[in-house]
């Protein structure tokens, strides 16, 4: 909500001298039982008005944002010689997949203020109210380290290339490790680390095919999808049984 | 090959998950245990996430548990009525395991509880069983290779009432020891997530008097309905069964299983024990390690909503 109002903000400024125009390598993703990960191709154009002299340095954004889920985060601590789990913090707001990437290092080309209104930067995405463990923010950076680790979240501060100053495209690698859902495509342009103009657009990641009709299965027949696991099982057991007792004759 | 996963959300080899299925399958028909206690772990070692693990491996377990018992019932070696004892057991074990499962999960700490269950419970096993068998294989070679067990100890087992004729195992005893150990399995088969076949065989080869050969079809045939009650209470209230994950494991599973039956019936009753000490042993000795040692990530992610 604070993310959009920030931006109509900045959307109701008077007189765009640059915008936005977006093209998409593809407009969904679809998860198969052989899905070893993707990538979307984020391209597009800065359209200009000629009337507005431009000045100050470009700055190219993108977003590319999962579902959110609240995550608990635990820490282990020595407790009687054994690692135990102690404190936990709840991330009301992570995103389950995050990508930045931009022309130039985030900072170079956006205020902190900015970052702070529309939450581009990774430690922004990510939101704790109400945590009473002190240091919770170490918590948080935790969250971010092991989901990096996973290639879930990405920060990728070269990840767009800009030419001309007209156009740019971006390479947003995607693993295989995806969440379903609505994924969020962000595009900023800033000037002299203000933002200029703003482009969204969603690319539903889905199941598709055999991993959608289990999962369906699975979640609105799980009785039978549970009889039908068991018969499958019991069946491979026979079977296995069957075909080993025919080699010994 | 990569395969993705729909329940679990993961991407995985399908080679590893048939090759895992496989190892384990080997040593289910060797040992007459599920291998729950062995997959579960390498599971979670791979990146499925542990509530699917542990619902899927229920599930894979029925599948090698079938094929062991299916073997062994050619053989005659499956004691179906005491099968049929430690079954009412189990399952009343399971229900009261689960009520307890979740009474922890409510007070946190539900993982650490799992893990040193483990630890207490493969250690103390594997311990006795490893110093048994070790005894067993010194007064053979003493004897000259011939062993004579057959010493019947009149001990407080035989002492209980409603006693009951168990003509494959050739004993004579009363009902509620058998039931019990159903019951101690069911509970800890519920709470780690295992068949249970690692307390179940020591116990009813020294707590019963079974002779071992019967002692492995039979606690299979418990196994595959204890754990198959599980499977459906999981995929009922959980959806965490992933069946392209069971079907992966189970292939290699039932596979290794019926080469396991056919090593273990090449192999003598003390080797057979004294190996599955040593592999009991070495499970719990990592478990026992991943509790004392520093951990490299002191963090860790778990679902958030109280779910």
């Amino acid at each position: 909500m604070i993310r959009l109002l920030a931006l109509l903000m900045v959307l109701a400024m008077p007189a765009k001298a640059e915008e936005i125009v977006l093209g998409l390598s593809r407009d969904e993703v679809a998860i198969t039982a052989t899905f070893e990960g993707s990538e979307i191709l984020i391209f597009g154009a800065i359209k200009r008005d000629d009337s507005t002299p431009i000045e100050g340095d470009l700055g190219v954004i993108v977003t590319v944002a999962g579902p959110d889920h609240p995550v608990v985060v635990r820490k282990k601590d020595r407790r009687f010689g054994i690692w135990v789990n102690t404190e936990s913090v709840e991330v009301d707001v992570a995103p389950t997949f995050y990508a930045v990437a931009t022309n130039r290092p985030l900072q170079e080309i956006l205020t902190f203020t900015e970052d702070l209104n529309t939450r581009i930067s990774t430690q922004r995405a990510i939101r704790s109210v109400g945590s009473t463990v002190e240091g919770a923010e170490r918590f948080t950076q935790a969250l971010i380290r092991i989901r990096a680790g996973q290639g879930l979240y990405q920060t990728l501060p070269e990840g767009v290339w800009v030419e001309e100053e007209a156009l740019f495209r971006t390479l947003i690698p995607l693993p295989a490790n995806l969440t379903e859902g609505d994924y969020k495509a962000e595009i900023y342009l800033t000037r002299d680390k203000q933002i200029v103009d703003f482009y969204a657009t969603t690319i539903p990641v889905k199941k598709v095919g055999l991993e959608r009709w289990l999962y369906n299965l699975a979640h609105e027949h799980a009785f039978w999808y549970g009889l039908m696991s068991l018969s499958i099982a019991i069946a491979a057991g026979w079977g296995a049984s069957a075909v080993f007792t025919l080699f010994r004759r | 090959m990569q395969i993705y996963l729909p329940i679990a959300e993961v991407s995985v080899n399908a080679f590893l998950l048939l090759g895992l299925g496989g190892i384990v399958g080997i040593l289910s028909g060797m040992f007459g245990v599920g291998g729950g206690f062995l997959m579960t772990p390498l599971l979670f070692f791979i990146g499925i996430p542990p509530a699917v693990a542990v619902a899927t491996e229920a599930n894979q377990i029925v599948a090698s548990s079938f094929s062991g018992v299916l073997a062994h019932l050619k053989r005659k070696t499956v004691d179906l009525r005491m099968g049929t004892v430690l079954l009412i057991g189990g399952l009343i074990g399971s229900g009261l395991g689960i009520i307890l499962f979740n009474y922890l999960k409510s007070l946190g700490q539900v993982e650490l509880l799992v893990q040193l269950c483990y630890v207490v419970f493969l250690g103390m096993i594997g311990t006795l069983m490893f110093l048994e068998s070790l005894k067993a294989i010194r007064q053979a070679s003493k004897s000259g290779g011939v062993s004579i067990p057959k010493r019947r100890k009149h001990n407080w087992v035989h002492n209980l009432p409603f006693k009951m004729k168990f003509r494959v195992s050739g004993l004579y005893i009363s009902v509620i020891p058998p039931l019990l150990v159903g019951v101690l399995v069911g509970v800890l088969a519920a709470i780690m997530g295992v068949g249970g076949g690692f307390i179940m065989v020591p116990a009813m080869i020294y707590l019963l008097g079974m002779p071992t050969k019967v002692v492995v079809g039979t606690s299979l045939f418990q196994i595959i309905f204890v754990t198959a009650f599980t499977t459906m209470l999981h995929a009922t209230t959980n959806f965490t069964v992933d069946v392209v994950l069971a079907v992966l494991l189970l292939i290699g599973g039932v596979v290794g299983a019926q080469i396991g039956t056919r090593i273990g019936v090449r192999m003598k009753a003390e080797q057979l024990r004294i190996w599955l000490a040593i592999m009991v042993l070495a499970v719990c000795g990592k478990l026992a390690f991943d509790l004392l040692v520093t951990p490299s990530e002191f963090y860790s992610l778990g679902t958030g909503g109280h779910s």
